[in-house]
């Protein structure tokens, strides 16, 4: 009985998901008619047209993900295992300015970055936006990382110490590796936030010739002729990482969320 | 001592990091909202120092109030229903049955999309002539509503559009709220022959204070930035209708032809402190949690 209610309760819950897979695959005469509930003549022209305009802008997005990734975890692993474990004066400051970081609204940081980028001349660059969407997961992953590796025990790390590893050595062969699930987790976020990025692609990114997903969405929206079983399509191949994420990593998704707010 | 410099070191990066792409950001920002920047100057260089005076340009213009207001009622009723929504189905889903993780993972898709896709998706629901809501409307035989293009709608829009994206946060960090608290303060209820709708407010709501004061507060800082959903799916119209702190600063920076960075940081500053008092009320609560 619960069962049941459930299964309708997230049916609900997914049902705007359901619309955007529906519109994805209605071809455009039928979508000025009166709305269907499922494709009655369903079409893949909105994914063809993604094949062949969008790829690209698909590329792009990969890259950025994937180098936020990298440069995230190369920051904020270090600095975790410093502060849960190295433990150096100052590091409660640091942490305080983590958690206030996490809330500067991205506005702010984009104009910011518009300002500086500007003036250096390097915006509409790949990197560039890679060096912004960072400043999303950072402070995230920095602070995850560290409640994962302050429970490495202290006694392991003792005696690595006394067998002459230096904390490097510790760091690389020891904590690595047993914070494996943090690390997982911090790059999840972190690929799925510099994905979705929208903001500063907007601003830092809109005269490339290399730009995200996002803005590729954006244009078809944009368009006068919107046509809406393209932006569907590519909505729902933009969606794509999200869902794998909640197939494959369930409950590392379950833990960030919650170690992001509720500690221990 | 080695120990406290390899510390040090390793921490070095970070603190570069949060240097150069925090606080240079923040002060550039706060660079431009004191000066009178033209475009020209924006790239040159050379732009004279202004004091207060895009404040005070931004406090004097009429979009401000209507603004601040969007921004407030945005924030209160997505705060409200995000969070009764998402307690609603956390204690629903703590009960525990077949396939209930299942359909709880589910649940946390609208919260993982990006949120262009979220945005539009909701857009095309919305759309006046071929909208499917409107069309359900005209089922029951009620008159279709202009839900995007509508003054009076523009805000109630977006708000439906933000809360369900917000739900699924709610839910997590709620059912582990809940999960903490122990079995045998039910079973106690239970035996004092407390109803389920009082075993909720004497027992349940109580102990899940913490959490929820977290949560809330969390949302709170979450909603106050939300630009993405707002501008995708209204750019803050017709008529700045849905406006915000978040996309008007946006407007004023990018969204003409003619881009106003003064006022546009100005904004943008304005909202920061709102945030940095939202988030200091935030740590002391997580401070004081920690201590008890």
């Amino acid at each position: 009985m619960r069962t049941a209610v459930g299964v309708l309760l997230t049916a609900l819950m997914l049902f705007p998901v359901y619309w955007m897979v529906n519109v994805s695959l209605t071809p455009m005469s039928d979508m000025r008619k009166p709305p269907s509930l499922y494709p009655v003549h369903p079409t893949t022209e909105g994914y063809e047209r993604v094949l062949r305009e969008q790829l690209p802008y698909l590329g792009t997005s990969l890259l950025v993900a994937l180098g936020t990734v990298v440069l995230t975890l190369a920051l904020a692993a270090p600095a975790a295992y410093s502060l849960a474990k190295l433990r150096p004066a100052g590091r409660q400051t640091l942490g305080f300015l983590l958690l206030v970081a996490q809330m500067i609204p991205g506005i702010i940081m984009a104009l910011g970055f518009y300002g500086i980028y500007v003036k250096l001349g390097i915006t509409n660059t790949v990197w560039g936006l890679v060096l912004a969407d960072s400043t999303i997961a950072v402070p995230f992953a920095a602070l995850i990382l560290t409640s994962f590796m302050a429970s490495v025990p202290d006694e392991v790390l003792q005696a690595a110490r006394i067998d002459g590893a230096g904390p490097w050595r510790s760091f690389v062969s020891i904590v690595l590796p047993s914070s494996r699930n943090g690390l997982i987790t911090a790059a999840l976020f972190s690929f799925l936030w510099a994905w979705s990025d929208f903001l500063f692609a907007a601003t830092l990114d809109s005269g490339g010739r290399m730009q995200p997903l996002t803005l590729g969405i954006y244009r078809y929206i944009g368009n006068n002729n919107q046509e809406w079983n393209s932006i569907m399509a590519t909505a729902v191949v933009a969606s794509v990482p999200a869902t794998v994420l909640i197939v494959v990593a369930q409950r590392y998704v379950a833990a960030g969320v919650t170690s992001g707010a509720v500690k221990d | 001592m080695r120990s406290r410099l390899a510390g040090w070191a390793f921490l070095v990066p970070l603190v570069a990091y949060l240097a150069v792409c925090y606080a240079y950001p923040l002060f550039t920002n706060l660079d431009l909202s004191v000066r009178g920047y033209t475009v020209r100057s924006f790239v040159h260089g050379g732009a004279p120092l202004v004091g207060f005076a895009n404040y005070l340009t931004v406090f004097g213009d009429p979009t401000f109030r209507t603004a601040l207001l969007n921004t407030v009622l945005f924030t209160a009723v997505s705060l409200f229903f995000q969070y009764a929504i998402g307690l609603a189905a956390a204690l629903f889903f703590a009960r525990g049955f077949r396939l209930s993780a299942t359909l709880r993972a589910l649940f946390l898709v609208p919260w993982l999309l990006p949120l262009i896709v979220s945005a539009s998706t909701w857009a095309w629901l919305l759309n006046s002539e071929s909208g499917l809501v409107n069309a359900a409307l005209k089922v029951v035989g009620l008159s279709s509503v202009n839900w995007l293009t509508s003054p009076d709608f523009s805000l109630v829009s977006v708000t439906i559009a933000n809360i369900w994206i917000g739900i699924p946060f709610n839910l997590v960090v709620l059912y582990s709220g809940l999960q903490n608290i122990p079995r045998e303060v039910y079973e106690a209820s239970a035996l004092d022959g407390a109803s389920g709708w009082q075993t909720f407010w004497h027992v349940t709501f109580p102990l899940l204070r913490p959490v929820s004061a977290i949560t809330l507060l969390l949302g709170l800082v979450y909603t106050l930035k939300v630009f993405d959903v707002i501008w995708i799916m209204t750019k803050g119209g017709p008529s700045g209708s849905s406006t915000t702190l978040a996309t008007w600063s946006y407007e004023l920076g990018f969204g003409n032809a003619l881009p106003r960075f003064g006022p546009s940081a100005a904004v943008g500053n304005v909202l920061i402190l709102i945030a940095v008092v939202a988030g200091l009320l935030y740590i002391r609560v997580q401070r004081r949690q920690e201590l008890s």
